[in-house]
């Protein structure tokens, strides 16, 4: 298939990216790995007359702590997440995430910026962002914004990110001793979406009392969902397995899954029970208690 | 049309260039400009791994690539795995371990599995599954392919790097 034809632009720096941005408004789009973007514009479902390739674009490949936050680069590819010897070590959740995306070369050029960008519900990245509490800075003509993951998914393939905005930083804050994460996803074959996916993160204080709980559902609504009921549900309290059933069955009543070819829309409730059964488990056994 | 662009590629290890759309796919830059037709167009929708080559050291799926994105780089297609008229040892491996039937998913299983073996000299199976998942085959049951990469990791460690391809 060919795509439809387009401008190539290749920016040397983000100013300039966001130059193009403003000049072409929303003729516009950004080449980042190009997975999502490349085969959208095979289908016709994307037809952007000018792309702007952002991907020689130097600095913003990295990985690092600072000042309290994980930073991960904006052109950080999914490869660099899964090769990272700090994810393996404090992020095993960012690792489970990262290495059931795709396939291995999809994960040499896709970024982890780019999957939180598309919006789309189906990315593994969104729920786990969501589970960490994570901010996702966009720099645009007036300067930077952080915003919170909480509120940047409105409605399908639709961020808060501006057209003359690019994703320049994930912030994700450093967590506490006690703390533990995990993502879990059914998908039907390698390289598939999720019929569903669980992320789960908890901070664990003394006696087992859970003191912060982030929980992230993917593809089963128009956004990614984060479960708040299901995660006010374990706050204060111990986390055993009557606390951790109640919260499984809250996070599956706020799903909001369709019937598809992945399955209908009662089992994917019933999945999102289970895998954030399992998540939180998983979680709860990783933050060592 | 848009306006055409100048690409240059070194394709395993020689230096190709050409005035290109934008459009244009990397894979048919590689099987048009110099005609390297090894290089398979499969599903043309990122799953099955047919066109995987190698890019800067690392694999990608050429379907799903523009070739100007990878003006300035250096890229491996199964063409440049034999070498001095030398099977390369998996190509040696394919070949004894009965590792294709049709052929059409073995230009983008090499390329794959020459990454995974560029990285990791001695793969366990559950390894070796893991670095061919984004490459299907729908001949083989993949059983033969494992035993193929098996075979060239076990080919490789005996006869050192002498027989590896100096490139890419």
């Amino acid at each position: 298939m060919i795509p439809p034809a387009f401008e190539y632009l290749r920016p040397q720096t983000i100013p300039e990216a966001i130059a193009f941005l403003q000049q072409y408004g929303d003729e516009a789009k950004i080449l980042s790995g190009g997975q999502s973007l490349i085969p959208m514009m095979k289908f016709r479902l994307a037809r952007p007359g000018y792309l702007i390739d952002i991907n020689r674009i130097p600095g913003l490949s990295y990985i690092k702590e600072e000042d309290g936050y994980l930073k991960i680069g904006g052109l950080t590819r999914e490869a660099d997440l899964e090769n990272s010897s700090l994810i393996h070590s404090k992020y095993p959740i960012i690792l489970d995430t990262a290495r059931v995306i795709a396939d291995p070369q999809v994960r040499n050029m896709a970024t982890l910026a780019g999957n939180l960008a598309h919006g789309d519900p189906a990315n593994d990245h969104p729920a786990t962002m969501l589970a960490l509490g994570a901010r996702v800075v966009a720099v645009g003509p007036q300067g930077e914004r952080v915003l919170p993951i909480e509120s940047f998914f409105v409605t399908l393939f639709t961020t808060e990110l501006q057209h003359d905005e690019i994703v320049s930083e994930i912030r994700i804050p450093v967590p506490p001793p006690g703390s533990g994460g995990a993502y879990l996803k059914l998908e039907r074959k390698v390289g598939d979406f999720a019929t569903a996916g669980v992320a789960a993160q908890v901070i664990v204080g003394s006696g087992g009392i859970c003191q912060q709980v982030g929980i992230g559902l993917t593809n089963v609504g128009a956004t990614p969902i984060k479960a708040r009921k299901a995660e006010e549900s374990l706050c204060g309290k111990k986390l055993d397995e009557t606390t951790i059933a109640q919260a499984a069955q809250l996070a599956a009543d706020e799903a909001e899954p369709s019937s598809d070819l992945r399955g209908p829309a009662e089992y994917k409730r019933g999945l999102v029970k289970e895998l954030t059964l399992r998540a939180l488990a998983r979680a709860y056994e990783r933050a060592g208690k | 049309m848009a306006k055409k662009q100048l690409v240059q590629i070194k394709v395993n290890g020689r230096n190709r260039e050409a005035m290109v759309e934008p459009r244009l796919l990397l894979v048919h830059f590689i099987r048009g400009i110099p005609g390297l037709t090894g290089t398979h167009v499969g599903c043309d929708t990122t799953h099955c791994g047919a066109c995987t080559v190698l890019l800067d050291g690392k694999t990608v799926k050429s379907c799903t690539m523009f070739a100007v994105q990878a003006d300035g780089c250096e890229l491996l297609t199964v063409e440049g795995l034999m070498q001095n008229g030398k099977l390369h040892p998996l190509q040696e491996g394919f070949k004894e371990e009965h590792g294709l039937q049709c052929g059409f998913c073995t230009p983008g299983m090499l390329i794959s599995s020459y990454a995974l073996l560029s990285k990791n000299e001695n793969p366990s199976e559950e390894e070796i599954r893991w670095g061919i998942s984004g490459n299907l085959c729908r001949c083989t049951g993949y059983q033969n392919i494992v035993k193929a990469v098996q075979y060239a990791a076990g080919k490789m460690e005996q006869g050192g790097k002498d027989d590896l391809p100096n490139i890419a």
